[in-house]
């Protein structure tokens, strides 16, 4: 079936079975490698993306729900030339070790960010949910609140 | 507090005698089975550093000076999240004198000719490279004046390098300028080093070099890889315990759309695609007979792990413990026991193959770059100089990777369809295919003697194999070395003051693949020697720090350990007891020459075990990057944690399970400490290893904190409150 949707602030009309998850869409259509595959089953959430703002797990959303839809994937996250406030503490705590997780968690912050601009850790242990092996969440935590203070003074 | 301090000195030459020493003994001797030689091969794989199994004299072919004044390391060693690429941008920076944003740190492709032959693994990237790798930069860097003093027709004496500028007799010229009219290079003799105190990154806090590109979810890793025209490939994989391939009914499977081929082997069957969907459906479809062996469950392994059964090896002995602790009274026996763990890495396992004629390229997530080569030219009767595997990032490694077969597989079937091939595990397939971290059971005795300190001591270890079964591990080691180093790996008795103490590695064949699993034995045979540690303090009426500095050894390990104990109780503030619902727990551990001591804090909240604080001190020998060096830690710690409290697999019915994150329990978010204080000593002249000592004494801290809150001292892993 041909789904249309805004991805990244740009119109894609696609061919595809309307079945198949929107991260393989995302992947192998679009050649948007940042979302990643993890588990498949939305347990893990590397492949958060946001739709029409909200964090959803893309392996376990049909790209059919896509229709019309407003989507961000991690590059599109950034406006321009300047490093989205989650990117930017991301960098300063020198965050990420493999790297193959952080575009979910960053993804995942972002939209936490824009329903709770100052999160408490009690507010980060029940929305950032995803999993890292490397271990990297004592960094993660000090790099959300510090993409809070960046994204409230910016405003 | 400080004592005075033996300090090693560390050079190449040392390591190159050490292993050469190693190979003698191996091959010179016909009494290498004999106990008191295994013994001393165990001692010496404890403590021997590794030594680095690729060039270290040919500078070109680590080094690329473009036009535009960059230079490209081409690293032999993966990055897969332990910091490696920067830590060796670093090294190469200060010698090369150039700017470290010069450089920039790719994998290199086997092609390149820069080949590790061993892997990239046992914490040893750093620690192995730190001598070649700054006399490589040091010769490039003469190369480079030299070929400016030729086209300056002036004496390269007579020139100064600075930030990737010669200059000298008026003129300058940038390492690109002078590189584009370079026909041939001439290798000089390794200049003299630099002097340690003049680096200018080594030693540095550097960022990480793959900083951006990752915030900015543009690094490839294996899983991003793609070729032009390329098609989806999938294999069958089994879910039962041992079962062997045996025939398979494609018919369904070849008439699914998008199916371009059903691929038939005699070990495996596949199917390529257009779309990873087609491929995954078509896969499903196929209906494949395996002969499966005997119907597994968890209590058939638990009692195929149990000290006294399987063969045991003698891996340490000092004094007459035996002797002591089967003969007299008040001996203190305790048993400890750790599941089998999966590495539940984030980006399963896969590859993308082209098979062109007598030639095939493949890019993967692999930690043995060279086997993963040599695996895919004999599986293809194709020279192995004609396979280019080209490593991309892993999305962990964490031991999971030192298995490559999924190069091979992605391999026959692109030459199966004359195309390029992407060919991935699924996740319940990572899960149930996985080469897991061996069950252990350990059963320790001991005596305490005059003034509270221990007559003697001994540590049975049983466990499934770490190393043996892989291509990695000659098979010669296995008939020689007995025991599985990996296995025992952390398993001998580290207090060397004891004047009795005795270490014995029980070695099982299990019936599933078990292997590497982010620092081997260390986690389980420091949470069994560690707990039990703190159980005879208690016993003996002592601290549990002091009790254990009061029964280290004096000698240079003995040192570094003692410090790493002092520093890490100092800036935790280390009191014993519970204290308004909290208390602390301590244990150390020494992994491949690096001590390491975590103090935890921890309570327990509606009968959840929490950790609140951890506080580690690690003496690496010398930090190239400091900040790196703590994320280890941090890494380490946590991951350590994720295993100790949550993580088990179990066999029911002839099957590994769970399959999926979330019933295979990790750690999450909430589960992290929200302190983490890390102290690195520095207490040698050399690197050493990082990426897995940490991970030692975090089950054992944990569990000995649960102690002093509720009395109740858990035994097995993962912790559970009763």
């Amino acid at each position: 079936m041909k789904i249309s949707f805004y991805i990244n602030g740009n119109a894609h009309s696609i061919e595809a079975d309307g079945n198949t998850p929107l991260l393989w869409v995302i992947r192998d259509v679009l050649d948007l490698k940042g979302t990643k595959f993890g588990c498949g089953k939305a347990a893990c959430g590397a492949c958060t993306i946001h739709v029409d703002g909200e964090a959803v797990r893309s392996c376990s959303y049909s790209a059919k729900f896509a229709e019309g839809k407003n989507i961000t994937t991690i590059e599109g996250l950034s406006a321009g030339d300047s490093l989205h406030p989650v990117q930017q503490a991301w960098i300063e705590e020198v965050v990420p070790q493999c790297g193959y997780c952080q575009p979910g968690f960053m993804m995942a912050t972002a939209a936490l960010l824009e329903k709770i601009p100052n999160p408490t850790d009690q507010d980060i242990d029940d929305n950032i949910v995803n999993i890292c092996r490397c271990g990297t969440y004592y960094r993660m935590r000090k790099a959300i609140h510090r993409a809070a203070e960046i994204k409230n003074a910016n405003i | 507090m400080s004592e005075s301090k033996p300090k090693k000195k560390f050079s190449r030459r040392k390591f190159i005698i050490r292993s050469a020493v190693g190979v003698g003994v191996l091959l010179g001797t016909g009494y290498v089975t004999r106990p008191v030689w295994r013994r001393s091969l165990a001692e010496m794989a404890n403590s021997a550093e590794a030594p680095y199994l690729g060039d270290t004299e040919s500078p070109l072919l680590w080094f690329e000076v473009s036009a535009e004044n960059q230079v490209v390391l081409y690293s032999p060693k993966v990055e897969m999240g332990q910091g490696t690429f920067t830590g060796l941008a670093q090294i190469a920076a200060d010698e090369l004198e150039v700017d470290i944003n010069k450089i920039k740190v790719v994998h290199a492709p086997t092609a390149s000719g820069n080949i590790d032959g061993m892997s990239t693994g046992g914490s040893t990237s750093i620690s192995s490279l730190w001598q070649p790798l700054r006399e490589l930069a040091a010769t490039m860097r003469e190369m480079l004046k030299n070929e400016a003093a030729r086209i300056m027709e002036t004496d390269a004496a007579a020139l100064t390098v600075k930030e990737g500028v010669v200059s000298g007799n008026g003129q300058t010229l940038t390492y690109g300028e002078i590189a584009k009219q370079v026909k041939e290079w001439n290798i000089p003799d390794t200049p003299p080093l630099k002097d340690v105190k003049s680096y200018k990154f080594i030693g540095k806090p550097i960022p990480r070099v793959d900083l951006a590109d990752k915030v900015a979810g543009a690094s490839i890793f294996g899983m991003d890889a793609a070729m032009p025209d390329m098609l989806y490939g999938a294999v069958a994989r089994p879910s039962s315990i041992g079962a062997k391939y045996v025939s398979a009914d494609t018919s369904r499977a070849e008439k699914m759309p998008g199916v371009v081929k059903v691929v038939r082997e005699k070990d495996f069957v596949g199917v390529v695609a257009r779309s990873r969907m087609e491929a995954e459906n078509a896969k499903n479809a196929i209906i494949v007979t395996w002969d499966t062996g005997k119907n597994w469950q968890s209590e058939d392994i638990e009692e195929m792990i149990r000290v006294g059964k399987g063969e045991p090896y003698v891996i340490q002995k000092a004094g007459r413990a035996k002797r002591i602790l089967d003969n007299e009274e008040e001996v203190f026996t305790a048993e400890y026991k750790s599941p089998v763990g999966a590495h539940a890495q984030l980006e399963p396992n896969g590859a993308v193959a082209y098979v062109e004629g007598d030639k095939a390229t493949v890019i993967i997530s692999t930690q043995v770059v060279n086997i993963t080569r040599n695996e895919v030219a004999e599986r293809l009767g194709l020279e192995k100089e004609n396979v280019n595997i080209i490593p991309a990032y892993l999305g962990g490694g964490f031991g999971r990777r030192l298995h490559t077969p999924n190069a091979m597989q992605a391999a026959v079937l692109s030459k199966a369809v004359g195309k390029p091939v992407k060919c991935f595990f699924n996740r319940q397939e990572e899960f149930q295919n996985d080469t897991f971290r061996p069950p252990t059971h350990h059963v320790l005795r001991a005596k305490l003697g005059a003034g509270g300190l221990i007559k003697a001591i001994e540590h049975n270890v049983s466990s499934g194999d770490v190393m043996y079964g892989s291509p990695m591990v000659p098979a010669l080691a296995e008939p020689i070395l007995g025991a599985d180093v990996g296995a025992w790996r952390g398993g001998m008795i580290q207090y060397r003051k004891i004047p009795n103490y005795r270490a014995v590695s029980w070695r099982v064949k299990l019936p599933f693949a078990t292997s590497w699993w982010r620092s081997l034995g260390l986690l389980a045979n420091t949470f069994a020697i560690e707990s039990f540690m703190d159980e005879l303090a208690i016993k003996a009426g002592k601290d549990p720090v002091q009790f254990r500095l009061d029964q280290i050894q004096e000698d240079e390990a003995g040192y570094r350990l003692k410090e790493v104990i002092r520093a890490a109780a100092q800036k935790a503030g280390w009191r014993d007891g519970a204290h308004n619902g909290r208390a602390m727990g301590f244990a150390a551990s020494t992994d491949a020459n690096t001590p390491c001591a975590h103090v935890v804090e921890v309570s327990v909240e509606d009968g959840e075990i929490r950790v609140h604080k951890v506080t580690c001190a690690i003496d690496p020998g010398f930090a190239v990057n400091p900040d790196q060096v703590r994320a280890q830690c941090e890494g380490c710690i946590i991951m350590g944690l994720s295993a100790a409290m949550f993580e088990k697999m179990t066999v029911k019915d002839g099957q590994l399970t769970p399959t999926i994150y979330g019933p295979y329990k990790m750690a999450l978010m909430k589960h992290a400490p929200k302190e983490i204080d890390v102290v690195i000593l520095e207490n040698a002249d050399a690197p050493g290893a990082v990426g897995e000592p940490p991970l030692g004494p975090i089950g054992a801290a944990i569990a000995n904190a649960v102690f002093r809150i509720t009395g109740q001292r858990l035994r097995e892993m993962p912790l559970q409150l009763a």
